[in-house]
């Protein structure tokens, strides 16, 4: 379905390939993806899925084709894009609120200690943790964790959030939540990628479901079900 | 949000891990009292003895231990993958370079400060030439071995064997900081020859791989 020219571009993605030595992880994606959307990227494993998110991320380099966020290249648009990974990305020694407070400060939030712990406070509730836990993230529950890697990822209020595995060894309701979350700031305009297998958790939330295989995408459906798959 | 102030920001949350896990500091402590009292059996020297080869035990053990503390300077940024937090984030990949060697420079200076006494009684040390000299040999000495230290263990992060492969590439281009290390503090501890020309070519050498590695770093950084 033709999108309106009036919905921004949020990510361009052509012709690109990411080799691996002889093994090619991503074969020539060409994608255009809307600013204000949730999109869920769908396929089995070994599809490509999270190397399209890392190079989305700035963080694996194409070896062939390009990618444009708002226009910039994913280095120069770092500051609009929030990446959460499999694993954490945070320090299992330090508390939730001193991992988020280092973060903060790597993006210039605010400026002012005051107003960088209001900033980690708030993201911390909006991902139903306790600012005041003083424990170290070592200690939390896996789902705590994840949460907290969400809140990471979206400290510093980023207008596109990438997001892969985010309800992995997460209980339903705590994933529910999540969705909820994620739901609610696409509603104020943020752009949401998430990398999932559960992907009736998205069923209703999502806007599109993007369907990879093989390095490449394959289909791109508003509805978790693909017309003429079982 | 500047260069320094995400310098300042890294190396309190560095030394934050390293109080709390103190991995680095006990593991530098023990090798370096483990050298200095196998040395010291070994060789049974007199005083005048020692100081013609303490200086080469001294920094020789120093060098060792430090390579500790530099694996796991970024073995802390490869558990949970934080690395790719600080890549995805708009700041200075030299913030962190400054930062990581900063925190090594700190933990391999409180090393020193610890061991030197202990390398002074068991080795009966008296300094007869100028003992002030052998606070900037210190300083330039264990900055020359970190700078390299912590840019080369941030090259051989992606490696296998990257416990390994660090002594392999560090010890060879330490050499000649080695060196004027070795030699100086010799002639500061036996008053026999002047210093001056070796701290110059510490300064020199450090000046030379501090400003090489603050220019490939963010490639290091960045790579696959």
């Amino acid at each position: 379905m033709p999108v309106p020219d009036s919905i921004p571009r949020a990510i361009t993605v052509h012709n690109v390939v990411k080799q691996f030595g002889r093994f090619a992880a991503l074969r020539g994606v060409t994608a255009e993806f809307d600013a204000g959307r949730f999109h869920a990227i769908l396929g089995d494993n070994g599809a490509g899925k999270t190397t399209l998110l890392r190079a989305l991320a700035g963080l694996a380099q194409p070896t062939q084709g390009s990618i444009t966020i708002f226009g910039k290249t994913p280095h120069e648009a770092c500051r609009d894009l929030g990446y959460m990974a499999h694993p954490s990305l945070l320090y299992d020694e330090m508390s939730g609120m001193e991992n988020l407070r280092y973060f903060a400060g790597l993006y210039g939030i605010a400026g002012h200690a005051e107003n960088e712990d209001a900033r980690c406070e708030e993201v911390i509730r909006a991902v139903g943790l306790d600012p005041a836990l003083t424990r170290a993230v070592g200690q939390y529950s896996q789902g705590m964790r994840q949460r907290m890697s969400l809140a990471r990822a979206i400290l510093h209020d980023p207008r596109i959030v990438l997001l892969d595995e985010p309800f992995s060894n997460v209980d339903v309701n705590s994933a529910r939540e999540m969705v909820g979350l994620l739901k609610g700031m696409r509603d104020v305009g943020k752009t949401i990628f998430v990398v999932t297998h559960q992907a009736a958790l998205l069923e209703g939330a999502a806007d599109e479901f993007v369907w990879m295989q093989a390095g490449q995408i394959v289909d791109r459906t508003s509805s978790v079900a693909r017309p003429g798959l079982q | 949000m500047t260069l320094w102030s995400i310098t300042l920001a890294t190396l309190k949350k560095d030394i934050r891990l390293e109080w709390r896990s103190k991995d680095a500091l006990n593991s530098m402590l023990f090798f370096s009292l483990l050298v200095v009292v196998i040395f010291m059996f070994s060789f049974d020297p007199l005083a005048e003895e020692s100081r013609h080869i303490v200086g080469g035990l001294v920094w020789v053990g120093f060098l060792f231990a430090a390579v500790m503390a530099l694996n796991q300077t970024w073995a802390r940024e490869l558990r949970n993958q934080v690395l790719d937090a600080y890549r995805v984030s708009p700041a200075p990949a030299n913030a962190l370079f400054l930062a990581k060697a900063l925190g090594n420079f700190i933990f391999v200076g409180v090393l020193e400060a610890l061991m030197t006494p202990l390398f002074v009684i068991f080795y009966n040390l008296r300094v007869l030439g100028p003992a002030w000299q052998l606070i900037p040999v210190a300083i330039l000495g264990t900055w020359a071995l970190v700078v390299n230290g912590t840019f080369f263990a941030a090259i051989s992060l992606r490696t296998r064997s990257r416990e390994i492969m660090l002594p392999l590439l560090l010890f060879p281009i330490s050499i000649p900081a080695v060196v004027a290390m070795v030699a100086s503090t010799t002639a500061i501890l036996t008053g026999e020859d002047s210093a001056h020309f070796y701290i110059v070519l510490l300064l020199t050498y450090d000046v030379v791989f501090t400003t090489a590695c603050l220019a490939l770093f963010e490639k290091i950084l960045h790579a696959e």
